[in-house]
């Protein structure tokens, strides 16, 4: 349990950033929390022979809320989001997500950025932006770009993102409507067996709206085109909720593992999906 | 003389046995400023670290260090090539099987030890590791038990000759991958009940492979002087004398020429009672190297290659009256080893103590069979009561009542109670052998099932499988049921060794003159709070405070010999090794007063802190002026000085008992549990620390819940471990756990000079199947019968799968 060894930085600004990663190219990488990183490296599963610390990096913090709009900043932790009151206020389901997301210690270091950027498909976030709709901005040689979340994951661990971009923000319209992030885990600590993210905006009892995304049940976050579309302009009656169900147990596809097999991931997806569609509505 | 404090603030302040005093460890722990093996630190230390294999299965062709040699800091690479001259390349176990120190031409589990590297510091170690290019040949790799006892496949070459297996040390072997069979009870008698009963009840379980998994894994540093020729051994030793008899025994060196040290341990369970190739290997490179040497495992080593609880084939059957009178029970066990048979049994008990798997009822006649058997997998079979294999026996008759009840069609709890020993028939011997001290468990079940309300919770149970047939909820609600007897304290030196040496324990007691005292026993406390406990035996035993007695334990040049603490031990041998060394303190004492206050021997008494004169309570002398006069007063006839030692070998182990419930309700879509009550009432027998007794089913409760909810070790086909690391492997915390009522009836042990029985490992034996059993009770009335654990959410919704219940 001990990393190869590795050159640590700990850039001021952006600038410096990119320069150590245009220089060291495949053989740098950047760290944020560290809490997905380091535990790679020390299995030696990520060798990393050059670290670059975005900690002291200029202008990768805070939450700003403003003109409908909230922006995150890459090095925002879990637990800034959780205890950030206005954030709470218009966009509850991040917090609700949040705490469900490893436990207070992981919580204190783990990052935004890191969890979005890292493309484990165990990871919460990813979803969650995918639901929320959140778009993700980049850094890189060539300038600033923004990638939707929706568009950003490829297959495991494979972004949108290059290698030489740092991910300096995550942006998202304040959500509309009721919210819920329901999680199956076996434990505290643990990647979910299921998640599913759900907004659900509602109008004269009609489903107006609907952002369905589903976490560690494919190699990629899974946002759900035709859930969504099954629940528009339904009072979200039971044929509606199952139709939404089976239509995202058509975009998931989970693989074995040590928290069971295929057919038992899909059930509790479908469980979990059906929760989540009910406490949203009952926001709504 | 005056004396204006009361008797009972006079006992009060004593903080005897029957006080939850708290502990006194606690002030360092929770400071941090315990003092573990890691924490030593000696000029010039090296640091070892293994390669390990990566295969379960395979020959090694060659190795080749001559890259790891070249990295800063490393020292020197040594392979079994290297032990080989030093005949340390395997050592013995302590189950008389032998084990490879490093690897001999082959490796037999994932993870195996395959060289030691030493280096300067454990990151130059680690990049060591990395550079050695070992090269592999695969072999055929076999999990499977009832496998390995069918292929061609040898295992263990070197137990085979011209094709046939040689006798092991327990017998005769069937085949070249079986380690031995143990027999218990009457064959013949327990068929012919069977055969002719009304109703038998037959199951097949597997109680899985699992892990105790202490905080603080395994480790060293050895420090061999080579001026004085001293070997100096810390490590996480739970029987740190045997570690040093072992350790002479293998390594030449003479027994007064090493000294082993237990310093604080992290957590024990088992898996730091054997000897590991780490401590060979340590020793080995401090006398190459002439500088001490540590060598610390790091999570996934602890969990893939150090010793493993349970992995046991269970087969049973149990017959019955009519009326549900047990008349028979039999049961076969087939046992996985792994690679080597590395348990630490007693040596004519190679299943441990599984024939207590006749439990808490009154069955006349048994058989019981085992076989143990090798295959790819870490050796081990210590953990979690597991050489004794009291957890597994246990496991297997409460679930084996449940599957009775179900086959009878009666409630569980009544069958228990009309098949549980009478309280009249203590001291009872049971049909495969074993001599129950004492017991009164109608008492302790009707207690435990008034204070949950049984028959309120059976309604409430029947009410909610309508609602669920009606469609109106998709829980279920399990009520899970154990009644145990344990057997602790091993053991009579009669029929209790390890590796010959026997299994009695010691305690050495120096009264200070000014009344204060030292105590030191051949146990090791690893968090049970030893040095709080026994100075609460001395205290009531020779009347002095127990704030005023320092406890210690774990080295071996200053403790008295003993076999040191697992199997819930301490208290039921070193306890009453202390309070037999406290009687003699006092016999002195006795005469020392009866000096002082100038009357015969016969004519004081012992008074909480004091002698008393008979009848002249105002004339005494207190424990505190006796160690005084002891030694500084001349005493005609007696010598000088304050001092006794006891070697305790204990008449008969102990058996402890308790009643468990436990209520559950499951979320039959998720397969998720929800404990919504846990009861659990213990009989330890004479309470020394209410608290400590607590804190200890409270641990032992939570690690039944990980074995029966998730924990465990799998492999899969290849041998390949699944859950080398805490995200798969299930340690709870405080969020999983719920809350526990403890409770309690006290049925002293009639041959312990205390009465005490010891409880530390009580809650695992019995919380394991009442968890269990909540579970596959949840789905009885839907025809489930067994499960196999662990109860992880998956598995629970196979269960309500299987039975239709997603229908
Ligand atoms: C015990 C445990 C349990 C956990 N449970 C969960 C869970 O239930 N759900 C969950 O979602 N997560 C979980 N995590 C992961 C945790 O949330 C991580 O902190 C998070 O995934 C990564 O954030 P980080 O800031 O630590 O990133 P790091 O580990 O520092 O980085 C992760 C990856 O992202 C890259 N990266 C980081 N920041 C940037 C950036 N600004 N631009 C470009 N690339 C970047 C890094 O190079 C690295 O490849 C758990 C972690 C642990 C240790």
């Amino acid at each position: 349990m001990i990393p190869a060894a590795f050159e640590y930085y700990r850039p001021k600004d952006l600038a410096g950033v990119l320069s150590i990663l245009e220089e060291h190219g495949d053989d740098a990488r950047v760290m944020a929390g560290g809490h997905s990183l380091i535990p790679m490296m020390k299995l030696r599963m990520a060798e990393v022979p050059h670290l670059i610390d975005l900690q002291d990096v200029d202008g990768l913090h805070g939450i700003d809320i403003s003109n409908g709009q909230i922006r995150l900043g890459a090095m925002v932790t879990q637990a800034e989001i959780i205890d950030h009151e206005g954030l709470a206020a218009v966009a509850p389901i991040l917090r609700e997500a949040a705490l469900q997301i490893a436990d207070p210690q992981v919580r204190y270091m783990g990052t935004i950025g890191g969890n979005v950027a890292n493309g484990d498909p165990g990871n919460d976030m990813p979803g969650l932006m995918q639901c929320v709709n959140a778009t993700f901005h980049l850094i890189g040689p060539e300038g600033e770009r923004s990638v939707p979340a929706r568009a950003f994951y490829e297959a495991a661990y494979m972004t949108a993102r290059e290698d030489e971009e740092v991910l300096t923000a995550v942006t998202l319209p304040v959500p509309d409507g009721g919210y819920a992030y329901e999680k199956q885990k076996r434990k505290i600590g643990d990647y979910a067996t299921a998640a599913a993210a759900v907004q659900i905006v509602k109008e004269d009892g009609v489903c107006k709206a609907a952002s369905i995304a589903m976490t560690n049940l494919s190699d990629t976050p899974v946002f759900s085109e035709d859930a969504c579309a099954a629940l528009l302009g339904t009072a979200l009656d039971d044929a509606a909720v199952k139709a939404a169900v089976t239509a995202m147990l058509g975009d998931i596809d989970p693989s074995e593992d040590n928290r069971g097999p295929v057919a038992f991931k899909k059930h509790v997806a479908g469980v979990i999906l059906r929760r989540a569609i009910e406490r949203a509505w009952s926001r709504a | 003389m005056k004396d204006d404090v009361t008797r009972d603030e006079r006992v009060a302040n004593l903080k005897g046995m029957g006080c939850s005093r708290k502990r006194v460890e606690d002030a360092r722990f929770t400071q941090g400023k315990g003092n573990y093996v890691d924490d030593i630190k000696l000029d010039g230390m090296l640091f070892g670290d293994f390669v390990r294999s990566p295969y379960a299965h395979a020959r090694i062709k060659n190795i080749d260090a001559s890259a790891a040699m070249e990295v800063p800091g490393v020292l020197a690479v040594l392979t079994a090539a290297d032990l080989e001259p030093l005949g340390l390349h395997w050592m013995p176990t302590l189950a008389g099987d032998k084990q490879m120190v490093l690897a001999d031409g082959k490796v037999l589990f994932q993870g195996q030890e395959v060289a030691f590297v030493v280096a300067e510091d454990r990151y130059a170690a680690a990049d060591g590791i990395e550079a050695v290019v070992v090269e592999y040949e695969e072999l055929p790799v076999i999990v499977d038990p009832f496998e390995a006892l069918k292929t061609d496949v040898v295992l263990r070459e070197d137990t085979v000759q011209d094709g046939k297996p040689v006798d092991g040390a327990h017998g005769p072997r069937k085949h070249h991958n079986h380690i031995f069979t143990w027999e218990a009870g009457d064959k013949d008698p327990t068929e012919e009940v069977i055969a002719n009963a009304d109703v038998v009840a037959e199951e097949t379980m597997y109680y899985h492979r699992t892990h105790p998994c202490p905080l603080e894994t395994c480790g060293c540093v050895a420090s061999m002087d080579k001026v004085n020729g001293k070997l100096t051994l810390w490590g996480t030793f739970q029987a740190p004398h045997a570690i040093r008899t072992v350790v002479s025994l293998i390594s030449g060196i003479e027994e007064h020429n090493i000294r082993v040290i237990s310093p604080d341990i992290g957590g024990g369970f088992g898996n730091k009672v054997g000897a590991y190739p780490g401590y060979v290997c340590s020793v080995v490179a401090s006398i190459v190297t002439a500088k001490p040497v540590k060598w610390i495992e790091d999570r996934m080593d602890n969990l893939m290659t150090t010793a493993f609880a349970r992995d046991y084939w269970m087969k049973g059957r149990i017959s019955a009256t009519k009326e549900g009178k047990i008349t028979g029970l039999h049961c076969h066990v087939t046992a996985d080893h792994g690679g080597f048979d590395a348990c630490a049994d007693p040596t004519k008990f190679p299943a441990g103590f599984m024939n207590i798997c006749t439990g808490s009822y009154d069955i006349p006649t048994a058989f019981l069979e085992v076989d143990g058997v090798y295959t790819n997998k870490a050796p081990g079979g210590v953990s979690y009561r597991c050489s004794f294999r009291v957890t597994e026996a246990v496991y297997f008759i409460e679930r084996m009542i449940e599957v009775l009840a179900i086959e009878l069609n009666m409630d569980a709890a009544e069958l228990r109670r009309i098949n549980f020993i009478k309280k009249e028939q203590f001291p009872y011997t049971a049909a495969l052998g074993w001599e129950y001290d004492s017991g009164d468990y109608h008492t302790a079940w009707d207690k435990a099932l008034k204070t949950v309300d049984y028959e309120g919770l059976r309604a409430e149970q029947a009410r909610r499988v309508e609602d669920f047939k009606a469609g109106k909820t998709r829980k279920l609600m399990g009520i899970g049921l154990s009644f145990f007897t344990e057997i602790v304290g091993a053991g009579p030196v009669k029929n209790c060794d390890i590796l010959g040496l026997g299994m009695f324990d010691s305690c050495e007691i120096r009264i200070h003159p000014t009344g204060s005292a030292i105590a030191r026993l051949g146990t090791i406390s690893q968090g049970q709070g030893h040095a709080t406990t026994f100075a609460q035996i001395l205290a009531s035993e020779i009347g002095l405070p127990a704030d005023s007695i320092t406890i210690e334990e774990g080295d071996t040049d200053t403790a008295p010999y003993g076999l040191g603490t697992y199997g819930s031990r301490s208290t039921p041998v070193a306890g009453a090794a202390t309070a037999m060394a406290g009687r003699k303190i006092r016999a002195k004492a006795q005469m020392i007063a009866a000096y002082l206050l100038e009357v015969h021997d016969d004519d004081v008494e012992f008074d909480v802190d004091r002698f008393v004169v008979k009848g002249a309570p105002e004339k005494f002398k207190t424990m505190k002026d006796i160690a005084f006069a002891a030694y500084n007063q001349a005493i005609p006839g007696i010598e000088p000085g304050l001092e006794a030692v006891s070697y305790y070998d204990p008449p008969n182990m102990t058996y402890p008992f308790g009643a468990y419930v436990c209520v559950m309700d499951i979320d039959v879509d998720t397969g998720v549990p929800d404990i919504r009550r846990f009861y659990a009432l213990d009989d330890c027998g004479t309470r020394i620390n209410p608290m400590i007794i607590e804190g200890q089913v409270h641990g032992g409760l939570t690690e039944a819940l990980a074995v029966a909810l998730g924990q465990e070790i799998a492999y899969d086909d290849m041998g390949n471990v699944k859950t080398g690391t805490l995200m798969d492997f299930f340690l709870p915390t405080a969020w999983e756990v719920p809350n526990y009522e403890t409770d309690y009836t006290v049925t002293p042990s009639p041959h312990h000079p205390i009465g005490a029985k010891g409880v530390g490992e009580s809650p695992h034996v019995g919380g394991v199947p009442c968890f269990s059993n909540a579970v596959q009770d949840a789905f009885r009335a839907f025809g489930n019968r067994h499960t196999n654990m662990p109860h992880d959410h998956w598995r629970i919704w196979r269960t309500a799968n299987a039975l239709g219940l997603h229908d």
